[in-house]
């Protein structure tokens, strides 16, 4: 909050002075309401030239500023998002599309120009797109639409979404195949499957959310209103009786007084604060770059009791490098070494890659020479199979066998369930050197040959899997604010339990597929647990949607980012941490700021009740404990400090109130003596301080 | 005035002792109640009788259909009886009651309130006292612990709207509870010598020569239920000050023990019914510090009184002193029994006050039998909903969310009581006819009002006896916020009760606020003192300190 901002704020703060607007907050409608009969009453006294007519109208100025500063703290809340909406607004410019049309062109036909592999193609605005139209899209395009690549491969700058300048890959197939509206290809060519109807596209939405258009009261929002506006009732009614109560002790205040009353008692604090905390919650996510659907998504993730986290890339780097390869007794190391090469020549995966280096590194120069020729038959790592290799055939230079050579590299399990069908059989030592690998939280691969007759274990390739620093200690926090942690991995179960003690999480599924994933969610939810989750393929997307808060990755399918309510743009998956605690701070900043509120009014009793009723009841003076120079001066300092009291609470509301990861019990203790014990004295003080000041206006002090 | 410091501490120090003794076994047994699956045969006969299946289990609309049904039979019966009362049995002589105060006493016992309009011994016989009023005692009070059972079992079921069988909670709080604890109670006052005679009334030659005509009756079996079930109307105008009632200052210590004990053994029946022992220490401690800080103040606002106000001091009984009248008066005013020892009209401004405050906190130190729980319990879930909040977690209170449905329930239960007292007043005051009937000049007239009020709408019964209030408009006034501040908190109770049985159970982590332990008394009892007592603090001003605060 500064300067500028609150200026650029000052008129829509102005225009939700509409009471059909108010209506919504009944806190400050009360005010609003409140402020028209003041200054009503301040009129008719101005009129006949009453006495407490400066008084009543200073009041009655408070009274309008209070409304103001409430709307002024939702509106610099909102303003904050503006400028984000206005540069993403300026990415969503209209831009023609190169429709793919779905017959095939006659060779010759007119009209269309004519594309290479037999569709034609037509030029149309960006906004007439329908879902499920094809879109070609070269470099120098801005993608009209989101969409799934379905052709090609292109390198995609995101940086109007994503704020990132590094041009990311996207492909067709696979879990990198989204493409969003708005961005630009830089380079190559790629056929899009537009996934979203105009105006309903990511951008939309995402503009939409930091404009706060769409910002929808969440569970705990709508039920902290309906206890405030039950203490606003109860302090109307309580007002209300005073007027005849104080009629029969012929001490009647004159109605601005009352209201005065009335205002500093209802929670206005917390009332004029509760929508910019919400705003200002969502805006914590975007700038960290992470986008929800909803605000109940973020007020969930502070609920959350249970995270499934991918090992890979969340808890460890995820590329894990071969650092040993272990030869089976009697096979040579050269052997093994050669034929892990093999194994993953057609590997493209980080850990495919590190073998091949670590193979070339350490085999003598004249083996590592085998390419990858046409021939070579390659079989793709699949998660069922879990075995990756290629097929040799007869003739080839690194297959000295008659028949066909297969060469297979995979988990321990997978490879030995293949070797054994093929009449192999698993040595003794590899078993044990597999056991080993796996108990330091190494990953073991398998490197296994079959040529018709018997499959043999060649050996072991060790895989080291490094744990990301820092992470240790982050479990240990996750743990002390009672939230458990799943690390999820395809690893076996020796390999996970390895790294999830290395990391300190609290259970771990291994061999996980998919469909675990899924089960282990219905599992905690059964127990009546939150869960969150992170995901980017497709086949998570039924764990993201089941998931109490999913987040999608913003590299992943357009089905994990429609199954997920939160999408990361940044594509971290640690940041779920983060996520939660944002949720968390959500929720103690509004209920830091009730108790803030509702303390306060202990003071506000001692100043305002004496001031009422001293003249009449001389003994009342003994409770004007602040020693407050005058009624006039007392109502008037309890007024503007309660008015003042929000804006100086703007900024924590915006900020949010500083959040650790502690116990509950530590948690509640230290924001009750912050805010509920120096919510009952602050005001004590604020309240006296003011009346210092106050007390010089003319015929206020007396 | 003159307080013996040392007689006080005695006599709390004894009570201390004794109910510390007393709450886990009883409460025990209280959860063994109403937890147990056997029915008693004389319970079985009353079934069948009334054509109640025991077995059935209750949605909450059926069980609070039930108790408004039973609630509603009793006011009626209890009225035309009084009507009636001339062609009754046992009527000793006295004929009909006038219509407005029947109706204002039916609803005033069956709402466990017991404000009497009326003076006993010259209005009614003990036909209608032991037959109707003494039986409203055992089952208003039964009625109180049946939604507070209820309100429990809503915590504890899950996945289910049902909270119980109301009509086997009515019987076994009144044949198992309240009838085997009053036959002990009343035995051991006969003993101190409350009279319990079939005798008429008696006439007696003073030492001057006047005649006096001494009542008598069946007083110590009502006297028993009046003080356990935290009712407290008199067989006599006089109450617990009159001498046939409260004899002695043991009877006097052994009164505010029997107020005392029910409510403060449940909080040790919800901890074993909840299945954690600390949630209830948790309770008791706030409702402990509550009570013995008002009674220091009481006792310090007593004695501390050196003015010479009219009338201040009259109403103390000259036998018992000034330490257990600051006893009773605090202990009758934080239950909702309101027997009293000592005419509160006659406490000095500030004491009075403090009766006052007692009931505004809402009756939950300890509170009324049932109702103090289940009042506390509704500030918990505030407290549970500020706190769970401020540990950034959607609150949770036992495993059960805390939502907007839940709290619609909580904030109206707390807007009731409080509306109920001070538009009583309001609109009483701003009627002179209605301001009339409270006679005291300035702000003493004005406390008359607004203690008549507070008590009604807190179902407390005691008075600032100067006021009269057996004329229709404030007899009506009276028994509409006796009825509405008695019936809408329990149907809001039975309600939260359903909407929280529903929910399905989630497990408690480190970072679920904890509803035990010293911090969570500490937040509960704030947010009583703050939302509840501190609502009135204008009217208090305008009348207690008004009269008690001399510069």
């Amino acid at each position: 909050m500064n300067l500028n901002n609150t200026l650029a704020a000052l008129p829509l703060a102005f225009r939700k002075l509409n009471p059909r607007q108010m209506v919504h907050s009944p806190v400050m409608f009360t005010v609003l309401i409140g402020s028209l009969v003041c200054t009503a009453v301040s009129i008719q006294q101005l009129a006949i030239g009453s006495d407490s007519a400066v008084f009543s109208i200073i009041v009655t100025v408070w009274l309008w500023l209070t409304v103001l500063f409430g709307n002024l703290s939702e509106a610099i809340a909102e303003g904050r998002g503006k400028a984000q909406a206005d540069s993403l607004r300026a990415a969503r410019t209209s831009v023609m599309a190169r429709r793919r049309t779905r017959a095939l062109v006659p060779a010759g036909g007119s009209g269309a120009a004519q594309a290479g592999d037999g569709y034609a193609e037509e030029l149309v605005p960006g906004t007439d797109l329908k879902v499920g139209d094809g879109v070609i899209c070269e470099a120098g395009d801005l993608i009209p639409s989101d969409g799934d690549v379905i052709e090609g491969l292109a390198s995609v700058d995101e940086s109007a979404i994503t704020g990132e300048s590094a041009p990311v890959i996207r492909e067709s197939g696979g879990d990198r195949s989204s493409v969003t509206g708005g961005t630009m290809v830089l380079s190559d060519r790629i056929v899009i499957r537009i996934t979203a109807a105009s105006g309903k596209t990511f951008l939309d939405r995402m503009i939409s959310l930091v404009e706060g258009a769409t910002r929808q009261k969440t569970p705990n929002e709508i039920a902290l209103n309906v206890l405030l506006a039950s203490l606003t009732i109860v302090f109307v009614v309580a007002v209300m009786t005073l007027a005849p109560m104080a009629n029969f002790a012929n001490a009647l205040p004159t109605p601005v007084v009352l209201v005065a009353l009335l205002v500093c008692l209802i929670p206005t604090t917390i009332g004029a604060l509760v929508p910019a905390i919400g705003i200002a919650g969502m805006d914590r996510l975007i700038q960290r770059n992470v986008l929800a659907t909803s605000g109940r998504a973020v007020e969930t993730a502070g609920d959350i009791t249970t995270l499934l986290l991918d090992k890979t890339g969340t808890i460890t780097y995820g590329n894990r490098r071969a650092v040993a390869f272990v030869p089976a007794d009697g096979v040579d190391q050269q052997l093994l070494i050669e034929t892990a090469r093999l194994s993953s020549l057609a590997d493209e995966t980080p850990e495919g890659r590190s073998i091949v280096d670590l193979a070339e590194k350490d085999a003598a120069p004249q083996d590592a020479t085998a390419t990858l020729t046409p021939d070579v038959e390659v079989i793709e790592f699949s998660a069922v199979t879990r075995m990756s290799g290629l097929n040799l055939p007869v003739g080839h230079p690194a297959n000295p066998t008659p028949s066909v050579l297969e060469v297979r590299k995979g988990a321990a399990t997978a490879v030995e369930h293949y070797a054994k069908e093929r009449g192999g059989f698993l040595p003794q030592e590899l078993e044990e050197a597999v056991l080993k690998i796996s108990g330091t939280g190494g990953t073991p691969l398998l490197v296994a040959t079959y040529s018709g007759g018997r499959a043999q274990v060649l050996g072991v390739i060790h895989l080291a899997d490094v744990v990301k620093p820092g992470m240790k200690e982050r479990f240990a926090e996750l743990r002390a604010m009672g939230i458990k942690t799943i690390m999820i991995t395809g690893d076996n179960k020796i390999t996970a339990a390895a790294i999830a003690a290395e990391a300190g999480v609290d259970d771990f599924v291994a061999e996980a597929t998919p469909e675990d994933k899924l089960a282990v969610i219905k599992a905690e939810q059964e127990a009546g647990r939150l869960v969150a989750m992170t995901g980017d393929g497709t086949n998570d997307a039924p764990a993201l949607a089941a998931a109490d808060v999913g987040v999608a990755m913003n590299s992943g399918t357009s089905a994990a980012k429609e199954a997920a309510n939160m999408v990361d743009l940044d594509s971290d998956p640690t940041k779920l941490i983060d996520i939660v605690g944002i949720g968390k701070q959500l929720l103690i900043t509004r209920g830091s700021l009730t108790t803030f509120s509702v303390a306060n009014d202990v003071a506000k009793y001692f100043a305002i009740v004496p001031a009422l009723f001293a003249a009449t009841f001389p003994g009342l003076g003994l409770l004007n404990i602040m020693g407050l120079s005058s009624p006039e001066s007392a109502i008037l300092s309890a007024v503007i400090f309660n008015a003042l009291v929000i804006v100086a609470l703007v900024p924590l509301a915006l900020r949010g109130v500083k959040y650790r990861a502690v116990s509950a019990a530590k948690a509640l203790s230290r924001n009750l003596l912050i805010f509920g014990l120096g919510g009952v004295i602050a005001p004590f003080i604020g309240i006296k301080l003011i009346d210092l000041m106050v007390s010089l206006i003319p015929t206020i002090g007396h | 005035m003159d307080l013996n410091i040392f007689s006080l501490a005695t006599q709390l120090a004894i009570l201390i002792v004794v109910l510390a003794a007393l709450q886990q076994p009883l409460g025990k047994y209280l959860a063994a109640t109403f937890t147990s699956h056997k029915h008693l045969a004389v319970e079985r006969g009353l079934y069948k009788l009334s054509g109640v299946d025991p077995q059935a289990d209750q949605h909450w609309k059926v069980y609070l259909r039930s108790l408004l049904a039973f609630s509603i039979v009793s006011i009626v019966v209890l009225f035309l009886a009084q009507l009636l009362q001339g062609i009754l049995p046992f009527n000793q002589g006295l004929g009909a009651v006038d219509p407005w105060v029947a109706m204002n006493t039916a609803v005033s016992f069956v709402t466990n309130t017991n404000w009497q309009t009326y003076v006993p011994e010259s209005t009614l016989g003990f036909g209608i006292q032991m037959m109707l009023l003494a039986v409203q005692n055992f089952l208003s009070a039964a009625v109180g612990l049946a939604v507070v059972v209820a309100l429990i079992r809503g915590l504890v079921r899950a996945q289910t709207s049902n909270l119980g069988n109301f009509w086997v909670d009515l019987s076994r709080g009144t044949i198992r509870v309240l009838l085997p604890l009053a036959v002990i109670g009343a035995v051991v006052l006969m003993v101190t010598g409350v009279i319990q005679n079939w005798g008429g009334t008696s006439i007696h030659t003073l030492v001057t020569g006047a005649a006096q005509t001494v009542p008598g009756g069946p007083v110590a079996s009502q006297e028993a239920i009046k003080l356990l079930g935290t009712n407290g109307g008199g067989y006599f105008n006089a109450n617990s000050a009159h001498p046939f009632e409260n004899p002695t200052a043991f009877s006097s210590l052994f009164e505010v023990f029997l107020i005392l004990l029910i409510p403060f053994s449940l909080p040790a029946m919800y901890g074993r019914m909840v299945g954690d022992k600390r949630q209830g220490y948790t309770v008791l401690t706030v409702m402990v510090a509550f009570w013995l800080g008002s009674t220091a103040l009481m006792a310090w606002a007593t004695a501390a009184f050196s003015g010479s106000g009219t009338s201040v001091g009259e109403g103390f009984e000259q036998r018992l002193g000034v330490a257990p009248s600051a006893l009773f008066a605090t202990a009758t005013t934080l239950t909702s029994t309101g027997a009293v020892n000592v005419a509160h009209d006659s406490l000095p401004p500030l004491a009075g006050g403090l009766a006052m405050l007692n009931m505004m906190l809402g009756e939950i130190a300890p509170g009324g039998v049932g109702s103090g729980l289940y009042g506390m319990l509704i500030l918990a879930v505030v407290a549970v909903f500020i706190g769970g909040l401020m540990v950034g977690r959607t609150p949770e209170f036992l495993g059960k969310k805390i939502g907007a449905p839940q709290m619609k329930l909580v904030a109206l239960y707390i807007l009731i009581t409080p509306t109920l007292a001070l538009l009583g007043t309001a609109i009483t005051v701003a009627m002179p006819a209605l301001a009339a009937a409270a006679p005291a000049q300035g702000p003493h007239g004005f406390s008359e009002i607004l203690y008549a009020f507070t008590s009604a709408a807190n179902n407390n019964g005691s008075a600032f006896g100067g006021i009269t209030s057996s004329g229709p408009g404030l007899a009506t006034l009276l028994a509409l916020a006796m009825l509405l501040g008695r019936f809408l908190p329990i149907a809001l109770v039975l309600a939260l009760a359903g909407s929280l049985a529903k929910q399905r159970k989630i497990p408690a982590t480190t970072g679920t606020l904890a509803t035990h332990g010293p911090l969570f008394a500490v937040l509960l009892g704030g947010i009583s003192l703050i939302l509840t007592a501190l609502t009135y603090f204008p009217a208090l001003a305008l009348g207690p300190a008004a009269e008690g605060l001399l510069k």
